[in-house]
């Protein structure tokens, strides 16, 4: 029998369900007359009495005090009345059969604490939607009540009356009759059986069967399809390119080896006795020393193409993914922060420009905020650093990269499965979901891709992880175990590829726990269902293991043994399914030659953009700004300008997606990511101790900046490691301890322009890596992000290089925030400001292109970066605030609002930032002698601090610099009114504004929850 | 007597560690125990001092805020806690542990119309992380003896306070229980009454959203890069101490 509760809010309450879904209607477009009733329900399967599925209501499914119930049995005439009074057409959306419902779990589970035990739960929505026809409902259902890849709709009445999942499998050994395919059968079998292999790729594996004389079956085809992906093998970037740049021609035999690798690799060297890596690009994530306890480990990973087709699932597993890298680094690390950076489409964007597959960015937005932090707060981790840049590029392709730092004990920073140890996995079971995600994941999108890969989206289960961490950090720390890594993508078969590879696996695949009967043995192989982990365990060690996790629930069991073959050995039904050479799957894999390209970008003067170029790159920015003062002359100013950027979304208050996210769990909190007195500014990197016993900090921070990479990749490159790096100097880090992560996030590199772009940045993280003395320690690419509108030519994401940064310092009182702190100090402008508009944020709010791209001067940064760290040490210095995205306007109206301090600033005291060459000295509109002014406000030079120090520290600060030979200028004071006033060369005002006007302009356009509306 | 102080553990539990590290720093022992070795044996309990329930989402939260581990405390383990109670001894509840407190009908017992209150959606919608100010209204609960106000972070998605009509709010502030209130401009869920904490009949059972354990450092004050060169800033402690230091005081 097939109970259905619909659960409503209670009298007198308001209808939350409708009324939100009614308005993220209107955001859509849909018309105002649309009325939404909406109720959550559960179907109950089982051989339930009424009396006992309204004790589950009132006891564990609903509550009385804010809500109210309706029971019955499927169909029951009683189901279709809304006890709100909503009319209208029903639609019901549920998850598709097989699709992890978290809810329905519990819900079966609990119903045990009342002696109720229903065979089958789901969770399901329901909505009452009046005043459309019937196609506006069905779009509306498409649109936004539903996502296709993970739930289905029925209208009117549910159309079923039970809750069927998995049907019995028959095993039948399948073998793939390679042997006699031609080129084009190979390339069909690749793109059909989405092994997303190449040919040459193909016929290697063809011409290892040719040789063994007999055909793979499928789950050996797949197997190497998981080890040779792209997401698994890094093939393109660790693999032979040929490069032609401006820095001449050459051949990479391995590309990452010898750009990022060979970076960090030599400053080791150097650093001799003080080398602080411990393991980097080898584990899961790149290990450093902390304390002499502990070590500390950093990952950063992208889930962008499940994003695009599933927000919220996409995120929360791409999330949950990257916290087990941590957990999966030597004997296990346990998470102390997250990291979360977003690029989107501008939420604007009208519903009618997003072509068909595409899902309109705000609902792309509020999935992927929510999956990230649904996981994230639920694993007590907290989420202290992030960014979110906008692009209308990204439409269809967003970008979801997260982060995740793990402290782990000196002793346990190393692993070593040994020969004979049984093969363990712990956690959820697994599942079809996320079949086919590593290979998936190397493809381009399409408008088709959502039905041709549905099953590659997950669902995460964050509670399954977090028990499964509380029980590996006791098995870890009673030794249980010679090694542990995640499942990540590629599922069993990566994680079991990759822990035996120098030994050999043989595995019992009928051992694995499964969410449902009918896996064949590739699917059970192959899926990437979430919150597993695998284990080498010895054999004497297993009983105390399996009691650890059957004391805390925590399901585990053993489907094998890594035997010292040097061979992997699947079986199923006491069949073997597959025998594959260890050798022939890890180093068999074909080494094509890629070619890159990459132009030496020219400069060009700034010049407003042709009208009709679809501004793909354009930040929806509505303000009109002022053109010159001293032409016009009247009183319009840059303070339009300034406006303007401080409200483009890139810069805009983040607190919308920050407040979501639990920031201080775990109780290290130091420097969180809102501060200030009202605890509203944009700090520029968190700071935590992940050891609350402790005074030692960690920094984390980010650079980022797409902008750039639209004009040359090597500036963009070295601006984004700049950054990341002036983030964490601005809290207090010392930069002797800074570490970076590369997350490369780039088009189709089969492209030699784009992988030429790619290696040009690579370049540049080896040059300005090995000049600061700042080591990778970690990093990961995601390629072919391109999507493919119906009919239309491929849509590539801008070049998007993330850096992530984490320093250390020694005791956390020494740390500074941005914000203003005392009215009478002095203000410094530290670092040379240059003439670089290009990829500016003045450039994107006045819809110019051209000028010079911010460079790096890599010998300053490094001198300026040891000084400002001495005067923080030294107790000289009261705030700092980096600038970035809109130069030193912003960063004075950011720090002053945030300390609730005016300041007062003179450009006359920056020294001029005239370029050298003449034709970037002149910009659209503005007169040739306030260009100067416009440059020294809002040119993005790199390494550059806005510094507040108190006047009697005035003298010892500027000793310091002097000392140093970094360029410095006090350009102005910390004053009491609550307004920015900075004047020109001239003296002449050319801001002034009123702090709250500013800070309301910088709170509101991405307040999607409407925390600041008018 | 240094007091022992029981930390319940249960799937999803997330703040047990900076939790017991809090009551340690207040002068306590603490032992986190799994909830699943508390139902094989109630009796356990009976050697701690002091009961913590403290913050996550146990059991994922996933029919409700604390709905799960409520609904077991209900079933198998009422009447060992409430003879814990009735020892005169302490129990605490933060966010997740006092949704498990009024869900289970430990804090405030149901009457013949079921639960009169509970802890619900915040009226925004979404999980909230921000600092509120808090003042204390009554003098009933022992947590927070010489209190009159504290700054608090919050970190919840269902923590507004609800009650089942005004009477019950009458008779529950009427007896001194409604005893931590947000100041009214900070209240960051909509509650009713601007309540923050609650505490049982005796003041021994004490219950709030707000996460004390959250705020014993001088740094883990929002913007306290803006006193730190104030003279006798490195002696300061966090406003939460004081909630641990009054449990363990109570055994002194």
């Amino acid at each position: 029998m097939l109970w259905e509760v619909d659960i409503f809010a209670a009298p007198g309450l308001p209808d939350v369900i409708g009324t939100e879904t009614a308005a993220e209607a209107a955001d859509l477009g849909f018309s105002s007359v649309l009325a939404i009733g909406g109720a959550r329900g559960y179907l109950i399967q089982g051989d339930l009495e009424r009396e006992q599925v309204e004790l589950l209501v009132s006891s564990l499914l609903s509550d009385s005090v804010v809500e109210r119930a309706t029971v019955g049995r499927v169909g029951d005439a009683e189901l279709e009345r809304s006890l709100s009074g909503a009319q209208g057409r029903i639609v019901y959306v549920l998850p598709k059969p097989g699709v992890t419902d978290v809810v329905a779990d519990a819900a079966r589970k609990s119903a045990a604490d009342y002696g109720v035990f229903p065979e089958a739960v789901r969770t399901f929505k329901k909505y009452w939607i009046d005043g459309v026809d019937d196609d506006e409902i069905k779009r509306l259902a498409r649109k936004l009540l539903s996502n296709d890849a993970i739930e289905q709709v029925a209208y009117d009445k549910l159309g079923f009356d039970s809750l069927q999942v998995g049907s019995s499998y028959k095993f039948e050994l399948t073998t793939v009759p390679i042997r006699a395919m031609n080129d084009e059968a190979l390339t069909t079998l690749s793109k059909k059986g989405q092994l997303y292999l190449s040919l040459v790729e193909m016929q290697t594996i063809k011409a290892h069967f040719c040789e063994l004389g007999r055909d793979p079956t499928d789950v050996e085809l797949e197997t190497i399809a998981q080890t040779w992906s792209e997401h698994c093998s890094h093939k393109t970037l660790a693999g032979r390119i040929a490069y032609d740049g401006p820095e001449g021609k050459f051949q990479f035999e391995n590309m990452l080896k010898e750009t990022i690798f060979a970076s960090t690799v030599k400053i080791r060297e150097e650093l001799g006795d003080d080398d602080f890596c411990v393991s980097v690009f080898s584990d899961n994530a790149g290990v450093v020393k902390f304390d002499d306890e502990y070590n500390v480990c950093f990952k950063v990973e992208t889930h962008n193409h499940p994003s695009a087709l599933e927000p919220y699932g996409g995120a929360n597993t791409g999330i949950g993914g990257v916290i087990r890298d941590p957990m999966g680094t030597g004997m296990g690390a346990k998470p102390v922060c997250n990291t979360d950076v977003f690029c989107f489409a501008p939420p604007q964007i009208d519903p009618d420009e997003v072509p068909n597959g595409v899902l309109h960015p705000r609902r792309v937005i509020k999935g992927v905020v929510a999956g990230v932090r649904d996981y994230g707060n639920r694993m007590g981790i907290p989420t202290v650093n992030g960014a979110v840049y906008f692009d209308k590029r990204y439409l269809g392709n967003p970008l979801v990269y997260c982060g995740d730092v793990g402290l782990i004990p000196v002793d346990k920073s190393f692993k070593e499965p040994k020969p004979n140890d049984l093969i363990v996995a712990m956690g959820g079971r697994t599942g079809r979901d996320g079949i086919h995600g590593a290979t998936f994941s190397s493809a381009e999108l399409t408008s088709e891709s959502e039905t041709i890969s549905g099953g590659a989206v997950q669902i995460g289960n964050a509670i399954i992880e977090k028990v499964v961490l509380d029980v590996m950090l006791e098995a870890r720390d009673r030794g249980l175990y010679d090694a542990v890594t995640d499942c990540g993508a590629g599922g069993f078969s990566s994680a079991v590829g990759e822990m035996g590879e120098d030994i050999g696996a043989e595995v019992d695949l009928n051992a694995a726990l499964l969410k449902y009967e009918g896996l064949s043995y590739s699917e059970i192989w192959i899926s990437e269902a979430q919150e597993r982990m695998v284990f080498a365990v010895p054999k004497d060690k297993w009983p105390e293991f399996k009691a650890l996790a059957d004391s805390e629930d925590v399901e585990t069991f053993v489907f094998g043994e890594f035997k010292p073959t040097g061979r992997l050995v699947l079986k199923y039904d006491g069949q073997v399914v597959a025998d594959l050479d260890m050798k022939f799957m890890h180093k068999g894999r074909p080494r094509v030659v890629r070619q890159a390209v990459y132009k030496a970008p020219e400069i060009a003067p700034v010049t407003v953009k042709p009208a009709n170029e679809e501004l793909w790159a354009q930040t929806i920015v509505s303000k009109s700004l002022g053109s010159c003062p001293c032409c016009k002359g009247d009183k319009t100013d840059a303070t339009l300008d300034l406006e303007a950027i401080l409200s483009c979304l890139n810069v805009a208050s983040k607190h919308w997606v920050i407040r979501q996210y639990d920031h201080e769990v775990q109780g290290g909190s130091v420097l969180k990511p809102l501060v200030g007195v009202a605890n509203d500014g944009p700090g520029d990197a968190a700071v935590l101790r992940p050891r609350v016993q402790s005074r030692r900090g960690l920094v984390i921070s980010n650079g980022m900046n797409p902008n750039y990479g639209d004009y040359d990749a090597y500036c963009m490159a070295a601006s984004a490691i700049d950054e990341a790096i002036r983030n964490a100097v601005a809290v207090g880090a010392n930069p002797a301890t800074i570490t970076l992560l590369d997350n490369f996030c780039w088009g189709n590199a089969e492209k030699p322009e784009v992988l030429g772009s790619l290696v040009r940045s690579a370049l540049a993280c080896y040059d300005v890596s090995i000049a600061m003395g700042t080591p990778f320690i970690s990093g990961k690419d995601s390629l072919n992000n391109e999507f493919r509108p119906e009919g239309k030519e491929p849509i590539a994401i801008p070049p998007s290089l993330l850096i992530s940064a984490m320093g250390q310092v020694d005791n956390v009182e020494t740390c500074v925030s941005m914000d203003l702190k005392e009215a009478g100090n002095a203000l410094y402008l530290v670092g040379a400001t240059k003439n670089e508009l290009g990829g500016s944020h003045l450039s994107l709010v006045r819809n110019w292109v051209g000028g010079q791209v911010p460079t790096l001067d890599v010998e300053l940064a490094k001198r300026e970066y040891n000084v400002v760290y001495r005067a923080i040490l030294d107790g000289q210095i009261r705030s700092v605030h980096d600038l970035s995205e809109g130069g030193l306007a912003v960063a004075v109206a950011e720090s002053a609002f945030s300390g609730g301090l005016g300041a007062e600033v003179s450009l006359a005291a920056i020294p001029s930032a005239k370029s050298a060459n003449d034709a970037l000295n002149t910009l659209p509109g503005i007169c040739d002698s306030q260009v100067d002014d416009f440059v020294k406000l809002f040119s993005e030079s790199n390494t550059r601090f806005l510094v507040e120090v108190p006047v009697e520290k005035t003298c010892a600060f500027e000793a310091a610099f002097a000392a140093s030979d970094v360029p410095f200028s006090q350009i102005g004071k910390v004053v009491e009114t609550p307004r920015l006033k900075i004047l020109a060369g001239d003296n002449s005002v050319i801001v002034d504004a009123d702090l709250a006007d500013l800070k309301r302009i910088w709170q509101k356009p991405f307040d999607l929850g409407g925390e600041y509306a008018e | 007597m240094r007091p022992n102080v029981l930390v319940l553990r249960a799937p999803g539990t997330n703040c047990d560690l900076e939790t017991s590290y809090a009551f340690e720093v207040a002068g306590a022992t603490t032992e986190r125990i799994h909830v699943n070795r508390i139902l094989e044996d109630p009796s356990i309990i009976a050697r701690f001092q002091i009961m913590c329930f403290p913050g996550g989402f146990s059991y994922g939260d996933d029919i409700a805020a604390g709905r799960v581990l409520a609904t077991k405390v209900r079933s198998r383990l009422f009447d060992a806690i409430r003879q814990f109670r009735d020892a005169g001894k302490l129990i605490l509840g933060i966010c997740n542990g006092f949704q498990i407190l009024i869900k289970s009908g430990i804090l405030v017992a149901d009457d013949e119309q079921g639960a009169p209150v509970t802890l619900t959606w915040n009226k925004s919608g979404v999980y909230t992380d921000r600092w509120t100010r808090l003042v204390v209204k009554s003098d009933k609960c022992v947590f927070l003896k010489g209190v009159e106000e504290m700054y608090l972070p919050i970190a919840h998605a269902e923590g507004k306070f609800m009650a089942r009509d005004e009477a019950v709010l009458d008779k529950l502030e009427g007896e001194g229980r409604l005893v931590l209130r947000y100041v009214h401009e900070d209240n960051p869920n909509g509650a009713m009454r601007d309540v923050a904490g609650v505490c049982d009949e005796t003041g021994h059972v004490f219950g709030l959203m707000p996460h004390p354990e959250r705020h014993i450092d001088r740094t883990q004050r929002p913007n306290w890069t803006r006193c730190q060169n104030e003279p006798g800033f490195s002696n300061k402690v966090g406003d939460g101490l004081v909630i641990f230091k009054n449990a363990v005081d109570y055994f002194a």
